[in-house]
């Protein structure tokens, strides 16, 4: 195997006084001496350096002369006006035919300059153009020339100006290095390993081998990994409290309602605001429901025209078309409702907790803080002869669960329950109380007509899992 | 929810004593109410229009108070101040009395058989001998309008006309005219108008135009006329000049036109208890007599109080508290319902004043006592009942599945159920007909015109706004779409679909095959005869050949493949892209 170009230039350098600022020799004369290109001098010059103290090199910036690829040329057949001037027989060329000579077209204006041409413009047959001196020196070569043999430092800065002006010549910048022994210097050097392999593991030549320190400030690469939603992630956890305090998953499986079961079991008048066409996506197709449960839509009827259970009633007309009327759930207490009313026709009651995360539908034009479809958390719980202040225990265990300990609670206005509170709870960073859910007891209006005992009171709460 | 805006150094006046911000607000969220803003109408203006309108406007402090939507007692000022002053039991309830005017001098209201078909119900009062002061005439006229804005429902339900009587004389006629044959000086304008050209001139009222299409198609348009064929109103739009009631007006006459009598005689109850305060002999209401058009005749204000008995017990257990029925009467009175404890300590009596239409049966009472109790003194206690939990299984599987496939390196997405038409149908190769979506009828924009039929568009969409990130892009989401169902009672069904899609340089089939394949071994579902199969199918939103169809337990279940490039296009994609969209309901 030949020597690295590492290793030579360790052996070139190995020559050379120890280290110090007397002793080093420049990378551009390493190179030319070692016949290397400076390129791959500079490449070894940065792996040796990697391996720590072995050598020291001095980043140097140089500027040299250079001829261009037409200075070379003028350097090599003499300057373009020259040429053009020494193929001009003494009888003169007509001027188009002079123009077509390689070159022309910058020698003729140079030469013209210096005077050296005359051109006739009323000779016959078109403009003529004759020398007007009978010989001439070549100084642009002589000076591209003693560039080419490294004497640039000797001619005169303003022909330097002028050559480079005239693009024949080239100031270059040049990146060197000025190259020492360092104090590690060795010619056999090891490359230290960055990684340890099976090889290695297998051959136990780590334990010979130096490794490459590592840059312990550097970022990791992120995983590969898919992640959850973080809201629905939230989803999860409230699934979880729910689940913790006894309370089953009720069935939310339909986002198409009837406004009977989203609205009207639930005790809202049909009058009222959130039945607009404003609040409420109603549906074009499928328009109707099939079907009302007959019996119970009757006592639902009746009980918001006419009142009874021990109520007034709202005492307006109550249309059947209303009712039927589809619509994308508005919120998952329609599902409660179902709930409800299914548990009514139990032979005996039995109680019970419920909670559902589900979406519900709102007809708003979407913006930072409008949604037109959101998550409804709700819970309810149905016993024999519960009181607000079961109502009260259950929210505070529930959002206590949720790390939520300072709640207070305002009396509230809802259509289907009564009492009704909004619960709020203190935000130390607002550093004010903010409404977290809303809450209340179902009116007996609502449950009566469904069949459930008169002992029997549902309390319930809901919160939107975007908030 | 209602929010009423109140000066709040004339609250402060009324309410005999001043309040820090703070205190006030704790009285409001103890009473029900929430004190939303404090602002002015400075602030206001400059807000809405910017500072070189809000030059010389008013400094005055404002309260905007939220008063529940079923409080219409709370809609002014008086109704607030009467309120909060009988909760703190620093004032007694006023009792509101209905004087009968001598035999042959009251005011008579007749409905005529035409406007009886229109707006079919009528209502009548008279405030005697009332003094109105700017402040006071301001907020008559707002509690006007915030009754219109809720119990009326945008005057639908009821409008509501106040006029000076002293300009008029009756008997009145509530009749309905072709509108070409009615002409009058509508309020604050000062020439005559046939009611077609009143229609006209108000089309382009920022106020009046949003109730122009509660008579506009009628054949007859509601008026009421004196004896004299003066205009008192057109209802539900607009009053007539002449009647135009000012700071010197001593004697008003109410009259409301509706759809609905019970809310018609809560209005009319509402604005008369309100201010009547005002008048000669504070709290009362001269009588005004109606007459229908079928000659019956019926006289209003009704100011009914009804009694309700409601048993100590009822209350102390629905609330969870054990308060002596004395107490409890106590607590009831605070709230304006006057109440005592009868027979031998059985029973309370509460009566209901005409101010709280909003009690409509014994929990209702029940519920105020709880507010005067307190909602945060009320002992705390937790069900003692013994329940076992149980998850749906559709959507414990889900919560399974989503974990697993986050786990292969798919990243979880939640998409808008609703959607564009075009997103359903035309972006994916096929027509709306053949979708069974369930469509919308009144969507704000075209983003939400049906419920979605598919994941995927969804899916497609989250990449099209993240098309920045590094490739390849690994979504998945569970969730349900809708189709129509005529075996449901309310003509639709949810499905739970699973979508998955890869999104790279090359379409990587392999790769979603393979999440398929992982997600029927977590289902324990093998790919053989009787577990699995994957066939050759064909899909519009496929590219020709490149697309398979899933059979598990003897059922299509969905497909997965190649999406075709005018898919990806349409989403306005450039990648290609493989996609799978099953049903997870058959492995429940």
């Amino acid at each position: 195997m030949s020597p690295s170009v590492a290793e030579l230039l360790l052996r070139r350098l190995e020559r050379e006084p120890e280290a110090g600022p007397g002793g080093g020799l420049c990378s551009l004369e390493a190179a030319a001496a070692l016949g290397l290109e400076h390129q791959a001098l500079v490449g070894a010059v940065k792996s040796l350096q990697a391996l720590g103290e072995v050598i020291e090199a001095e980043p140097r910036v140089a500027t040299r002369w250079q001829l261009s690829a037409e200075g070379e040329e003028a350097a090599r057949a003499g300057s373009p006006e020259v040429r053009l001037f020494r193929a001009l027989p003494p009888d003169g060329m007509p001027q188009a035919q002079l123009m077509e000579l390689p070159g022309a077209r910058v020698g003729f204006s140079r030469a013209m300059a210096n005077k050296w041409l005359r051109l006739d413009k009323e000779a016959p047959g078109g403009p003529r153009v004759f020398p007007a001196v009978p010989a001439v020196q070549d100084a642009v070569q002589d000076s591209l020339r003693r560039v080419q043999q490294g004497d640039a430092a000797g001619l005169p800065e303003r022909d330097r100006t002028e050559l480079k002006r005239r693009k024949l010549l080239l100031e270059v910048t040049l990146k060197s290095y000025w190259l020492r022994k360092g104090s590690a210097f060795s010619t056999a050097v090891t490359r230290q390993d960055t990684e340890l392999t099976p090889d290695m593991i297998a051959t136990g030549s780590w334990r010979q081998r130096p490794f490459k320190p590592y840059n312990f400030a550097a970022q990791g690469l992120p995983p590969e990994c898919g992640h959850l939603h973080p809201l629905l992630k939230v989803r999860t956890q409230l699934r979880q409290i729910f689940l913790e305090m006894g309370f089953s998953e009720m069935p939310t499986h339909s986002f198409v309602e009837s406004a009977f079961w989203n609205f009207d079991a639930l005790f809202q008048p049909q009058q009222h605001p959130a039945r607009d066409q404003h609040d409420t996506f109603f549906l074009q197709d499928p328009a109707e429901a099939l079907e009302l449960p007959p019996g119970y839509m009757g006592r639902v009827k009746k009980v918001h025209s006419q009142g009874g259970y021990g109520s007034q009633g709202y005492r307006s007309e109550w249309r059947v078309a209303d009712a039927r009327r589809t619509l994308l759930r508005t919120h998952t207490t329609a599902c409660s409702a179902r709930l409800l009313q299914r548990l009514a026709q139990q032979a005996s009651f039995t109680p019970g907790r419920w909670f559902s995360i589900e979406r519900v539908f709102r007809n708003e034009a979407v913006d930072a803080t409008h949604l037109a479809e959101f998550h409804q958390v709700e819970g309810v719980v149905a016993e024999r002869g519960l009181a607000l202040g079961h109502l009260l225990g259950v929210l505070r265990e529930f959002f206590s669960k949720m790390g939520i300990t300072q709640l207070r609670f305002k009396p509230a206005y809802n259509p289907y329950t009564e009492p009704s509170m909004e619960v709020f709870s203190y935000h130390p960073g607002l550093k004010r109380w903010v409404e977290v859910g809303n809450s209340g007891v179902f009116r007996p209006e609502l449950l009566l007509p469904m069949g459930l005992p008169e002992d029997v009171s549902v309390i319930a709460w809901g919160l939107s899992l975007e908030r | 929810m209602p929010t009423v805006s109140v000066k709040r150094d004339a609250l402060f006046e009324a309410l005999g004593r001043t309040y820090t911000d703070e205190e006030f607000d704790e009285l409001c969220f103890e009473f029900g109410l929430e004190l939303d803003e404090i602002t002015s109408e400075k602030t206001i203006i400059r807000k809405e229009r910017g500072d070189g309108k809000a030059e010389g406007a008013s400094d005055t402090v404002l309260y905007k108070i939220d008063v529940p939507a079923n409080r219409y007692d709370l809609l002014c000022l008086e109704g607030l101040v009467r309120g909060l002053q009988v909760f703190k039991e620093r004032i007694n309830i006023p009792r509101y009395r209905k004087i009968m005017p001598p035999k042959g001098e009251g005011q008579r209201l007749i409905i005529t058989e035409e406007a009886a078909k229109i707006r079919p119900h009528a209502v009548a009062a008279v405030l005697r001998n009332i003094t109105f002061t700017k402040e006071r005439y301001e907020s008559f006229i707002d509690l006007q309008e915030k009754l219109h804005q809720n119990i009326c429902r945008k005057r639908a339900l009821v409008a509501i006309g106040t006029h000076d009587l002293d300009t008029i004389t009756g008997p009145f006629t509530y009749t309905a005219k072709a509108p070409s044959e009615i002409k009058f000086k509508p309020l604050n304008q000062s020439q005559e108008y046939t009611a077609s050209q009143l229609m006209d001139l108000y089309r382009t009222d920022s106020h009046l135009r949003h109730y122009l299409h509660l008579i506009e198609n009628k054949p007859l348009y509601p008026i009421i006329y004196d004896s004299n064929g003066v205009v008192l109103s057109m209802p539900p739009i607009i009053n007539g000049d002449h009647t135009k009631i000012g700071l010197n007006t001593r004697n008003v006459f109410i009259e409301c036109t509706g759809t609905d009598i019970t809310k018609a005689k809560i209005v009319l109850d509402i604005l008369v208890t309100m201010f009547s305060g005002y008048c000669e002999k504070p709290y009362s209401v001269e009588a005004a007599e109606v007459t229908n058009s079928n000659g019956k005749t019926h006289i209003y204000p009704e100011l009914a109080y009804r009694k309700e008995k409601v048993k100590p017990e009822y209350i102390n257990k629905k609330i969870g508290i054990s308060e002596t029925p004395s107490n409890l009467a106590k607590l009831l009175t605070r709230m304006c319902l006057k109440s005592h404890v009868t027979g031998n300590g059985n029973h309370i009596e509460v009566e209901v004043p005409p101010t709280r239409p909003d009690i409509i049966h014994a929990c209702d009472i029940m519920e105020d006592a709880a507010i005067a109790y307190g909602y945060n003194n009320i002992q705390m206690t937790i069900p003692k009942m013994y329940t076992i939990a149980n998850q749906l299984p559709l959507n414990k599987l889900t919560e399974l599945l989503r974990t697993d496939l986050a786990a292969a390196g798919f990243t979880e997405v939640l998409t808008f159920a609703l959607c564009s038409q075009e997103d359903i149908a035309d972006k994916l190769g096929t027509d709306i007909s053949a979708t069974k979506a369930v469509k919308i009828a009144n969507p704000k924009t075209a983003e939400f015109q049906v419920a979605r039929t598919s994941l995927l568009p969804g899916l497609l969409k989250t990449i099209a706004a993240n098309r920045k990130m590094p490739l390849p892009l690994k979504l998945f989401e569970i969730s349900d779409i809708v189709l129509k169902d005529d075996s449901t009672d309310v003509g639709a069904r949810n499905y739970r679909h699973l979508c998955a899609l890869y999104y790279n340089k090359n379409p990587g089939f392999e790769i979603i095959h393979g999440l398929l394949d992982r997600v029927m071994q977590l289902l324990d579902v093998r790919n053989e005869e009787n577990g699995y199969v994957i066939k050759a199918g064909e899909g519009s939103a496929f590219f020709p050949g490149r697309c398979a169809e899933v059979i598990a337990k003897g059922q299509s279940i969905g497909k997965f493949g190649v999406l075709h490039p005018d898919v990806i296009t349409k989403f306005e994609l450039t990648m290609p892209c493989s996609a799978l969209e099953i049903t997870i309901e058959p492995f429940v």
